[in-house]
């Protein structure tokens, strides 16, 4: 087995693992992120509604609302440093009777509480010149309430941790851990590691990741949301989330409407408790009930707006029946000197995630000294994206590099160096999946009918890949038998 | 910006649509007319239908798609139509300013009048909301023939096909050949939706079942596709708890529907049937003056004979509406006329033409059929059926070709002949003989 060597490992390349990453390189520390998946951001971080919450929805006084009112006011000189899109959009909780009104006074008033900005209660008139589409007598609206590209996002921070010496190593999940006076020996795929400082940041399977070392305090409750997501037609409806008001004990927001970066829009979640952890089915029931739910909202809405579907896995502590939130856990465990446990980073975990990470450097900084670089490099390079630029800029490029000339994926408008670009990611995923989070090719109404088959092209002609070696979502997930002749 | 470009009739798309009406605009008088095509080969997707049948209106003999496309291509071109492949339309105007992309730049063309001619796209499994897994091996009909016909890449070995459309049709048997299992075919509906030509041909010929009334309830394989569970549907196309079954395979075919391709049309503020097919009078002009729409982007058609008929007039129209001369109207009946669905009961179902006959014999003679040809074709079926080979031959550089069988072979022989082809390399000659048989290669 090779043996990797590293001051710190961080278990799991989500938003946080990749976060937490990204804060220590900027500390004279080696660090080594370990990842079951082939690439980041493929458990609950990529599989969400994408947007940066302003904290009014959690619990006065709790890590929830400390870490994510933190996150969001960090959030846009965040996403410009690192070039992920973003955008304020706001964000309006939808009252349809006077009850509602009620009930978003006193939800106003907790964000306020939380140390929430911009909360306005808004009448009828209002609402409907924010959103003329929606149903609803009212409102309260969240001004710091934003969307973005979660992808894109996990995928900065790793690479920005990647510029910055960190180490990643993926398709290697972590089946064994031992630790003595020396430190922790992991057992992750091929490689076994050695560390002095672990942290769990395994999100749905942190519990489990707890218990190989004999703390079996948590239970992670796999909860899942499912969501449609519609075509960008159905974009100009609506350009800012629409939520309902929470109702209690649900477990989730409730189904809500999002506008995505990319001007399609998404409906969901629902919220369900399931027994298996990476069961990310869709089921009939569901998604006839989101749909319904969703005109509640936006009546205009229809059925063949409809592109696709996809479901995320909440990492609930809360257990079916209790329902609702309980507080992140994120703390040194005393049983076992340096192991540092990140349990139930469930939402708002994205919009935290930099906090999150501040803190989980403080929790190493505890047990081991963290001198600070002085070449950090805070600014990531994005890729280029062809059809925000102008015109001129795009005659430039193409005249300089054919390839932006070529149109791949005809729903997005995305070219073949854009594709080229994302084939060729420091981290050298290569699914199509992977592709398609830098790229966001097949996103489109054709579910990749048209650049699927061009991008299978270039991995066999141009990166000598077999058919039988492309995946979809990386090994297992083969899509092709093999060649015909 | 851009320098502009001027043109008289422009025409976006060079499947059979675009070239004819190109040719015919030329025909018709315009002085330049402009095609433009996004892919490297004008041809569109006939050159994925490598399987024959096209062309029996337009030219009196069943062609494969690249031989179609190819006599479509030098008409167009003898007309003194220009072709510009490698453009990619990302948007028009109202007043026909039309933006294309290639790799030598961005270029704008100003036209005086407008051909759309954008073909159609294939519903998907995210549009139909397929309950289940999401994993790898679920495609669409259109991607898998594209894939097995000109990518050289197989999509599995056990294949279900859902819908019954023609090119999920035409890749049972196609996938078949080339040596996959396909187990079954599932159609929502009560009776199919293809043509009952590939219905008999394409499912009957090669024993694959053809369950109606039944649709895939469930997508089983976190990862990789392993299993789809069928279920029985009511007649509110409902599913029907207890009827479920599940059928073990490493690929899904989607054969579900056609949408119409106007996403350039709507950029020009074309008027759109809830369906994404284009309004256009009987004149083919859409709701924007000077831009025309024909083929399956403006509803989608049965044949490509009928597509290039009704090009040829949107063609003649666009320099109609320049010269101000009066307009030709499309017969509508031509636009769907074939007979789909299930082919009657013990019936032969006639190729020779695109009507379809379904020729019934008893006691030495036949009816049901229109003409004296398929009389001939009935007592060849009944006696000793024979079919056009075509497949693909991979040349050294693992490019595929288009081949088929100068005449027709005896049925029997139709498998062993693709399995031989299938373990042959192209030599350089545009002639082969296989198996005793005359073989044409087409672009090479």
């Amino acid at each position: 087995m090779p043996a990797l060597d590293a001051d710190v490992i961080i278990i799991g390349a989500g938003a946080v693992g990749c976060a937490i990453a990204r804060e220590l390189s900027r500390y004279e520390a080696s660090i080594l992120v370990l990842e079951k998946e082939c690439d980041a951001a493929y458990g609950t971080s990529g599989r969400n509604s994408a947007v940066v919450h302003a904290g009014f929805n959690n619990k006065h006084g709790s890590l929830m609302a400390k870490l994510c009112v933190e996150g969001n006011k960090g959030f846009e000189a965040l996403a410009e440093l690192l070039n992920v899109p973003y955008r304020k959009t706001g964000k309006i909780l939808v009252a349809f009777d006077e009850a509602d009104m009620q009930e978003l006074a006193r939800i106003k008033a907790r964000g306020e509480d939380n140390g929430c900005t911009g909360l306005r209660l808004i009448d009828g008139t209002e609402l409907h010149a924010l959103a003329p589409k929606l149903r609803g007598i009212g409102g309260m609206l969240s001004e710091n309430t934003a969307i973005f590209n979660p992808f894109e996002y996990c995928i900065a921070l790793a690479e920005n941790a990647l510029v910055n010496g960190a180490r990643f190593v993926f398709n290697s999940e972590v089946t064994a851990i031992r630790h003595d006076d020396t430190g922790f020996t992991v057992t992750a795929g091929e490689n076994l590691c050695r560390c002095k400082v672990l942290i769990n940041a395994a999100g749905l399977y942190c519990d489990k990741i707890s218990a190989m070392l004999g703390i079996n305090d948590y239970r992670i409750y796999p909860c899942r949301g499912e969501y449609f997501i519609l075509d960008k037609i159905a974009g100009s409806f609506l350009n800012i989330p629409a939520y309902p008001v929470p109702r209690p004990g649900i477990g989730g927001l409730g189904v809500h409407l999002t506008p995505t970066i990319e001007g399609n829009i998404i409906i969901g979640p629902s919220a369900e408790y399931i027994s298996e952890r990476d069961d990310y089915a869709s089921t009939s029931e569901i998604m006839a009930k989101l749909f319904t739910e969703a005109l509640d909202l936006l009546p205009g809405l229809e059925r063949r707006q409809i592109i696709g579907n996809y479901c995320g896995i909440r990492p609930k502590q809360a257990p079916p029946g209790e329902g609702g939130f309980r507080d992140f856990v994120i703390k040194n465990e005393p049983a076992v000197p340096g192991f540092i446990n990140l349990i139930g980073i469930e939402s708002p975990g994205l919009t935290a995630s930099v906090p999150i990470a501040r803190m989980a450097a403080g929790l190493v900084s505890e047990n081991m000294p963290l001198k600070p670089k002085n070449d950090f490099i805070a600014r990531r390079r994005g890729r280029v994206k062809f059809s925000a630029l102008t015109q001129d800029e795009q005659q430039r490029l193409i005249a300089h590099n054919p390839d932006y000339g070529e149109i791949i994926c005809r729903c997005q408008n995305i070219t073949k160096q854009e594709i080229r670009d994302a084939i060729e990611n420091p981290f050298g995923a290569r699914s199509i999946s992977s592709i398609k989070y830098r790229s966001w090719a097949t996103t489109g109404r054709c579910n990749g009918g048209y650049c699927m088959t061009r991008i299978v092209d270039m991995l066999v002609n141009e990166y000598g890949l077999k058919p039988e070696e492309i995946t979809y979502r990386g090994k297992g997930s083969e899509m092709f038998s093999g060649r015909v002749k | 910006m851009t320098n502009k470009e001027f043109c008289g009739v422009l025409v976006i798309g060079a499947g059979p649509g675009g070239l004819a009406a190109a040719k015919s605009a030329r025909e018709s008088g315009a002085e330049s007319v402009i095609v433009l095509e996004r892919n490297t080969r004008p041809g569109g997707i006939l050159n994925q239908c490598i399987h024959d049948g096209f062309g029996l209106i337009r030219y009196g003999k069943a062609l494969t798609g690249p031989e179609y496309a190819s006599l479509a291509l030098s008409e167009a071109l003898s007309s003194g139509a220009k072709i510009l492949t490698g453009h990619h339309v990302t948007a028009i105007t109202p007043e026909r300013e039309v933006t294309a992309y290639s790799r030598s730049g961005i270029r704008t063309f100003c036209a005086k009048s407008i051909v759309l001619a954008t073909g159609c796209r294939e519903r998907t499994r995210g549009a139909i909301s397929i309950p289940g897994d999401r994993p790898a091996g679920v495609f669409t009909a259109g991607v898998v023939q594209e894939l097995v016909n000109v990518r050289n890449i197989m999509p599995g070995k056990r294949v279900v096909i859902l819908g019954s459309g023609d090119i999920g049709l035409i890749m049972a048997r196609r996938l078949t050949l080339e040596g996959a299992q396909v187990l079954a075919a599932a159609e929502i509906l009560p009776s199919p939706c293809g043509l009952a030509r590939n219905v008999s041909q394409c499912l009957y010929e090669f024993g694959i079942p053809l369950y109606v009334s039944t649709t895939v309830t469930r997508i089983i394989g976190r990862k990789k596709l392993e299993a789809v569970e069928l279920s029985d549907v009511d007649a509110d196309l409902k599913p029907i708890a207890g009827t479920e079954r599940v059928i073990e395979c490493d690929c899904l075919v989607l054969s579900v529907g056609l949408i119409p391709e106007n996403e350039i049309a709507k950029s020009a503020g074309v008027r759109l049937n809830p369906d994404n097919s284009v309004r256009t009078d009987e004149f083919l002009q859409t709701s924007v003056p000077g831009i025309f729409s024909c083929g399956n982007s403006r509803h989608v058609m049965d044949l490509a004979d009928y597509v290039s008929e009704q090009a040829e007039l949107a063609g003649t129209n666009a320099v109609r509406f320049i010269n101000g001369g009066h307009m030709l109207t499309w017969d509508e009946e031509k636009t769907n006329c074939m007979k789909k669905g299930f082919p009657d009961k013990d019936t032969i179902t006639c190729t020779v033409c695109p009507n379809g006959c379904q020729i019934k014999y008893s006691s030495g003679t036949y009816s049901g059929s229109k003409c004296a040809r398929g009389i001939a074709f009935a007592e060849q079926e009944r006696t000793s059926p024979r079919r056009t080979v075509t497949t693909t031959i991979r040349r050294k550089d693992g490019v595929l070709l288009p081949v088929r069988t100068a005449g027709t072979v005896e049925r029997g022989r139709v498998i062993p002949m693709v399995k031989m082809i299938r373990g042959m390399e192209f030599c350089g000659s545009e002639v082969l003989d296989v198996d005793g048989e005359t073989l044409k290669v087409s672009a090479v």
